[in-house]
C-alpha cells in the first residue's frame, strides 16, 4: 500500500510516497531530497512521533510561567497524556534553559525540559 | 430608596452636559447609566464634527441650540480641557446645477445666525484643498466648523460635574418610573430612587424612557451610520471637513481629519429596529468606499485601522424633542445630529428649564474647570523628563502606536471618573487607538485593570459585565 | 550620551547585529529593548523549528533566543532594557524612555534597524460585523498564552494559515480548546507545510482554502463568525455563506514591518514590504542607518533575520570605521536591482557593483507558485545567472548569490526575475 505524506524534519516539506507491504513493512520511501525524509517517512507510518512544546507553572519566580520541550520527539499517541501531566507540572525557580522538569514524561523515557528561564521573585532580571 | 433632586437618565454626551450645568445649583444630582462608562452609546459613535450651523432648518431647536452650541464650543472646549479645532468646512457641489441649492445652504445659515459663510468657485477652493475630486464644481466654505473629540468631551462634562458634586451610577438601566406625590419614583436593575424632577437623556432609548412617563408617545428610530477611520498617516489628506451636497446619489458621505489626527470617512444611514445593533455591515462599507471618492480624489483607503458603527435618536418630527413633556419630567430626546454641537446649549437650556421650575440657588463652590489630562507625549521635552523623575510610570511606554504610558493609564483608571474597562481606558488615553489596534498593549493594559479591580486577567472586561476577554488560567495557581 | 552603534530592538535581529558587531571588532555597541528581557518575539515563540540552519538544530523560539543572548552577555555588550525609542533623527540622535532613566538623548554613530513588525487587525481588513470582546490577532493570543498564562476562550476560529495562525491552532487545541477551523482567502496556505501537518492534520482540524470571514456576530463576546468562499478576486460569493459558532477568532492576517521610527528619520520605505529600501550593505537612504529583519521585511525562518542582522552588523562597523561621512552612504555608482516575472520585491533594492563584496545575497519573494521553474540574474540586460527551481512559495522567502565579478561592470540595472520552462 502506498501513503502520501508532507516530510516535516525541515521547512522544505518533500512530498513522500511511502510504500508498505501488508504487513506494514516499509518498502521504500521516494520523494525525499535528503535523509531525513528517508527516515521520516519509515517513521511516519510505523511509529510516528513528535516534539511537544507547552508551559509550565512556576512557583516563586518572577514569571508564572516558563516553556518547555519534550528533550526528543515521543510517540505521538502519546501527545495527550504529555499534555494531561504537563498541566499539573511546575517548576521551582530558580530555572535555567535546559534543566529537566520531569524525569521520564508519561512513561515515555524522554524527559520534559525548560527551554526559558525564570528568576527567583527577590532578583532582578539583567 | 435614594433621594435625590434630579435624576438624570443616561450619562452620554447630552446626559452629561445637562448634568454639569445642573451642578452649577444647589441641588442633588444623580445620573443614571444602563451602561458600564460614560460615553457608552451614540456619544462614542458619531462623526465628531462640531458643525457650524448651516444644515439646519431655521426656526427648529436643532438649528437654534446648534449655532449656540457652536459659539460655546471654545469656552467648553478650555474649561472641560478637550481637544477641539475650528478646521473649517466645505460643503462640495459636483454639479453645476446644484449651485443654486448650495446658495440655499448659505442662505439658511446667515438666517441661522452663522457667519464668515462663502460660495467658492472650483480654482480656489483647490487651492486650500488640493484632494477635491475631479467633479467639483463649487464648495460652501463654513470657518466655524470645527472637530472635536467625543470622547473628551463626554468625560469633561461628566468628570466636571462630579467634580461638582453629582452623582454616577452605573450598571443601572431604569426599568420603572411611577409617579409621586413629590416627584418620581425611578427604578433601576440594582437601586430605587426618589426625584422631584427627572430628565430624560436616553439617547437611542428615549421614547422607551418618555413613554414610561407621558401620555402622548414618542417614537424615536435608530438611524444607523457606519464609518472607516484612517491611519495618521492619512490625516491629512484634507484639512477640513468635506461634506458632499446631496444630490442625485443621495446624502453622500464626509471626509474629515479628525481632532486626533486620523482621517474619517462615512457615515451612512439605514434605519434599523434593534437599539442594540451596533454592527458594521458589507453593503454600508461598500457605500463609504464609492461615495468617498465624490468628493475627494484618492482617498487612501487602504490606511484603514477600523470601522465602527453609531446609532443615532431619530425622531419622525425631524427636530430634538426639548421641554417640560409632564410635570417635572424634562426631555432631552432624539438628539441626532446636530447633537454634539449643540449639546452645550441643550446642557444650559434643561438647567434653565430646571432652575426656573424649582427656583434653585447657585451652588457657590462650582468649578467650572475640569484638570487637563496629562498627554506624556505632548509635552514638552523637559517637562516630560521631570514628569518621569517624579513618577517613572511616565516613563513606561504601553501603547507603543499612540505612545501612551503606564503614567496615563494609571491616571486614567483613577480618574475623577475611574475607567473600569479596556474600552473605558481606550477612550480617556487613546491606548488601544492606533494602527495595531491594542494588538500590542491590551495585555498590558488588562494587567493594569486587573491590579485596580483586585482581581487577574479573567476579572477584566472591553466594555459590559459580559463582555470577558480571556476565559481563565491555563494553569492553577499562576 | 554617544555610542558608535545603537542598535533598536533586542530579538532576533537586534542581538545577532549586536554580536556580529562585537566580533568585527566595535568596542562601543548598546541595544535598546523596550520589553523588560532581551528575545523580542521569540520569547512567546515557544514551538520547535528554529536553528535547522544555524545551529542544526531543532530550537524552540526561546532556546535559540538563550543562545544569542548567552553571546550577548558573553561578549559584555551593554543593553537597555524596559527602554521604548520614541524618536530619531535625520542625524541620529535618538530620544528613548524608561521608568528607571526617564527621558534620553542618545547620539548614535550608527543606528541599526531591528524593531521588528506588528500584526494586521481585524480593523484594517474592514470585516463587517459586531466587535466583541473574543476577536484577537493570533500573535496577542499567544503572548496571552504564553506568557501570561490565559486562554482567550474555548471554541476557536482561526483566520488565516500563515505560520502564526497553524501554530495557535494546535497551541490552542493542546491547551484544551476546540479549534473549530482554520480559513485562508488565498488558493493556497500561506504557512510551511510542516505545520499544516502537524499543527491541522495532525488534530483533524479543516483547512478552508478560497475563504474568509463576512461577519462577526456577537455584541459583547464573539458567539460565532459567518464565512464564504472567495472568487479569484477574493469577492466572497453569495450563497456560500456558512455560520460557524465560537467564541474566539484569531486573526494571522499579515505582518507589518514597524518603521514609525525609520519614517521619522526619512527614510525610504519600499511599498511593497512597507520596509526600508536598503543598498547591498543593508544600509536605507540616510547615512549610517541600517536595517534587518522583520523592519526590514518579513522573515519565514529566523536563521535567515540572524544572517541579514549579521551582515547589517558587520556593515555598521565598516561604516564606523571608515569614518562614517557622506562619503561612504549614498555613492553615485548604485544601481537598482529591478524584479521582473514573479518577483515582488528584493533586499537589498540596490547595489554598488564596485563596493560590493565577493558575493551580496539577494532575497526576494514571489507572488505566485511557481514549480519547475528558474531564478534568472540580468546585469545590464545580459543573463549571469540562471537557477532551477522546484519550487517557489509566496510563503518561503527565497534567496539568490550575486557574486561580484559578475556584476563588476554593470552601471545600469540588475534583474531578478522569474522564467518559466518552455
Amino acid at each position: 500500500m502506498t501513503k502520501n505524506l508532507t516530510c516535516i524534519s525541515c521547512p522544505m516539506g518533500c512530498e513522500l510516497r511511502v510504500e508498505q507491504n501488508q504487513s506494514g513493512a516499509v518498502l521504500s520511501v521516494t520523494g525525499n531530497l535528503c535523509i531525513r525524509g528517508d527516515v521520516y517517512g519509515r517513521k511516519e507510518v510505523t511509529a510516528p512521533t513528535r516534539t511537544v512544546t507547552s508551559t509550565v507553572r512556576v512557583t516563586g519566580g518572577n514569571k508564572p510561567l516558563i516553556s518547555v520541550r519534550t528533550k526528543t520527539d515521543i510517540p505521538k499517541d502519546k501527545i495527550w497524556d504529555c499534555m494531561e501531566r504537563i498541566k499539573t507540572a511546575s517548576a521551582a525557580a530558580p530555572v535555567a534553559v535546559g534543566d529537566v522538569i520531569i524525569e521520564d514524561i508519561a512513561g515515555t523515557g524522554v524527559p520534559l525540559v525548560a527551554t526559558s528561564p525564570a528568576n527567583k521573585l527577590e532578583g532582578t532580571n539583567k | 430608596m435614594v433621594d435625590y433632586d434630579i435624576i438624570i437618565v443616561g450619562a452620554g454626551v447630552v446626559g452629561s452636559s445637562i448634568a454639569r450645568e445642573l451642578s452649577r445649583y444647589d441641588a442633588r444630582v444623580c445620573v443614571l447609566e444602563k451602561c458600564t462608562d460614560v460615553c457608552e452609546g451614540t456619544s462614542k459613535a458619531n462623526s465628531a464634527i462640531v458643525h457650524a450651523g448651516f444644515d439646519a432648518v431655521p426656526g427648529t431647536l436643532k438649528a437654534a441650540l446648534n449655532a449656540a452650541g457652536n459659539k460655546a464650543m471654545d469656552r467648553i472646549a478650555e474649561e472641560l480641557a478637550v481637544p477641539f479645532k475650528r478646521c473649517g468646512a466645505f460643503v462640495v457641489s459636483l454639479h453645476e446645477e446644484d449651485l443654486p441649492k448650495l446658495r440655499e445652504l448659505k442662505e439658511r445659515g446667515i438666517q441661522n445666525g452663522i457667519t464668515g459663510l462663502e460660495i467658492l468657485g472650483r480654482e480656489e477652493a483647490l487651492k486650500l484643498e488640493p484632494n477635491l475630486s475631479d467633479d467639483v464644481y463649487a464648495a460652501l466654505h463654513a470657518p466655524s466648523s470645527g472637530i472635536i473629540c467625543p470622547f473628551e468631551l463626554t468625560l469633561g462634562f461628566a468628570e466636571n460635574a462630579k467634580q461638582n458634586g453629582v452623582d454616577f451610577v452605573f450598571q443601572s438601566g431604569v426599568t420603572a418610573i411611577t409617579k409621586t406625590a413629590g416627584g418620581y419614583n425611578v427604578e433601576t436593575e440594582r437601586h430605587a430612587y426618589s426625584c422631584r424632577a427627572l430628565i430624560n437623556a436616553a439617547g437611542v432609548y428615549s421614547d422607551i424612557i418618555h413613554n414610561m412617563v407621558c401620555e402622548n408617545k414618542i417614537e424615536i428610530i435608530a438611524r444607523r451610520g457606519e464609518y472607516i477611520l484612517l491611519d495618521k498617516t492619512a490625516g491629512d489628506h484634507v484639512s477640513r471637513t468635506i461634506f458632499q451636497l446631496p444630490g442625485v446619489y443621495g446624502k453622500g458621505v464626509l471626509v474629515s481629519p479628525t481632532v486626533h489626527g486620523n482621517l474619517i470617512v462615512g457615515p451612512t444611514s439605514e434605519d434599523i429596529d434593534d437599539k442594540e445593533a451596533t454592527k458594521t455591515t458589507r453593503d454600508a462599507l461598500a457605500d463609504i468606499v464609492k461615495k468617498s471618492a465624490f468628493g475627494v480624489k484618492n482617498v487612501p483607503l487602504r490606511q484603514a485601522i477600523t470601522s465602527f458603527s453609531g446609532l443615532r435618536a431619530h425622531s419622525p418630527t425631524d427636530d430634538f424633542i426639548i421641554g417640560e413633556s409632564a410635570p417635572f419630567f424634562f426631555d432631552a430626546a432624539a438628539i441626532e445630529s446636530p447633537g454634539l454641537s449643540a449639546v452645550p446649549a441643550i446642557g444650559e437650556r434643561i438647567a434653565e428649564m430646571v432652575k426656573e421650575k424649582f427656583s434653585l440657588a447657585k451652588n457657590e463652590r462650582f468649578n467650572p474647570l475640569r484638570p487637563m489630562r496629562v498627554h506624556v507625549s505632548e509635552l514638552p521635552v523637559p517637562q516630560r523628563r521631570e514628569l518621569i523623575e517624579k513618577n517613572g510610570a511616565y516613563g513606561s511606554i504601553v501603547c507603543r502606536c499612540e505612545q501612551i504610558s503606564e503614567g496615563e493609564i494609571r491616571d486614567a483608571i483613577n480618574g475623577i471618573i475611574g475607567a473600569t474597562t479596556l474600552d473605558g481606558v481606550k477612550r480617556r488615553t487613546r491606548a488601544g487607538m492606533g494602527r495595531c489596534q491594542s494588538g500590542f498593549c491590551s495585555p498590558r493594559v488588562m494587567m493594569l485593570l486587573a491590579e485596580s479591580l483586585g482581581t487577574d486577567l479573567t476579572g477584566t472586561r472591553k466594555n459590559s459585565p459580559s463582555s470577558l476577554i480571556v476565559y481563565e488560567k491555563t494553569r492553577e495557581d499562576t | 550620551m554617544y555610542h558608535d552603534i545603537v542598535i533598536i530592538g533586542g530579538g532576533p535581529a537586534g542581538l545577532a547585529a549586536a554580536v556580529s558587531a562585537r566580533q568585527a571588532g566595535a568596542g562601543d555597541i548598546l541595544i535598546l529593548e523596550r520589553e523588560n528581557e532581551l528575545g523580542g518575539i521569540l520569547n512567546q515563540c515557544i514551538h520547535n523549528g528554529f536553528g535547522l540552519h544555524t545551529f542544526k538544530e531543532e530550537l524552540t523560539g526561546p532556546e535559540y533566543a538563550a543562545r544569542y543572548i548567552t553571546q550577548v552577555e558573553e561578549l559584555k555588550i551593554p543593553c537597555l532594557l524596559s527602554t521604548t525609542v520614541i524618536h530619531i533623527d535625520e542625524n541620529r540622535v535618538i530620544t528613548a524612555v524608561s521608568r528607571k532613566h526617564g527621558l534620553m538623548s542618545i547620539k548614535a554613530g550608527a543606528v541599526i534597524l531591528a524593531m521588528g513588525c506588528r500584526e494586521r487587525p481585524r480593523g484594517a481588513l474592514i470585516i463587517p460585523g459586531y466587535n466583541p470582546a473574543g476577536i484577537f490577532s493570533a500573535g496577542t493570543a499567544q503572548k496571552l498564552v504564553n506568557l501570561d498564562g490565559y486562554m482567550p476562550g474555548k471554541e476557536v476560529v482561526i483566520l488565516g494559515s500563515g505560520d502564526i495562525g497553524l501554530i495557535m491552532a494546535r497551541r490552542m487545541t493542546l491547551e484544551g480548546a476546540k479549534v473549530k477551523l482554520v480559513a485562508e482567502i488565498q488558493p493556497f496556505s500561506g504557512g510551511l507545510k510542516r505545520n499544516i501537518v502537524q499543527c491541522l492534520d495532525d488534530y483533524g482540524i479543516p483547512l478552508l482554502l478560497s475563504h474568509t470571514v463576512v461577519d462577526i456576530h456577537g455584541k459583547d463576546r464573539l458567539t460565532g463568525v459567518t464565512i464564504a468562499e472567495v472568487d479569484q478576486n477574493f469577492k466572497p460569493l453569495t450563497g456560500t455563506e456558512t455560520d460557524y459558532s465560537c467564541d474566539t477568532l484569531l486573526l494571522s492576517v499579515g505582518l507589518i514591518p514597524e518603521n514609525e521610527l525609520s519614517r521619522e528619520i526619512g527614510v525610504s520605505l519600499s511599498p511593497v514590504t512597507n520596509g526600508p529600501l536598503v543598498n547591498e550593505q543593508l544600509q536605507t537612504n540616510v547615512s549610517g542607518v541600517f536595517a534587518c529583519g522583520n523592519v526590514l521585511h518579513v522573515h519565514d525562518l529566523v536563521d535567515f533575520v540572524s544572517e541579514e542582522a549579521e551582515s547589517a552588523g558587520k556593515n555598521a562597523v565598516r561604516y564606523i570605521q571608515s569614518g562614517g561621512s557622506a562619503a561612504d552612504s549614498i555613492s553615485f555608482s548604485e544601481i537598482p536591482l529591478r524584479t521582473g516575472g514573479a518577483v515582488r520585491y528584493t533586499v537589498p533594492a540596490s547595489i554598488d557593483p564596485q563596493r560590493a563584496q565577493e558575493e551580496t545575497i539577494v532575497r526576494f519573494r514571489v507572488g505566485e507558485i511557481i514549480r519547475g521553474g528558474y531564478v534568472c540574474i540580468y546585469a545590464d540586460g545580459k543573463q549571469i545567472a540562471r537557477r532551477k527551481r522546484q519550487i517557489m512559495l509566496p510563503g518561503e522567502m527565497e534567496q539568490v548569490v550575486l557574486k561580484q565579478k559578475d556584476i563588476a561592470g554593470a552601471s545600469g540595472e540588475i534583474l531578478i526575475t522569474t522564467e518559466v520552462a518552455e
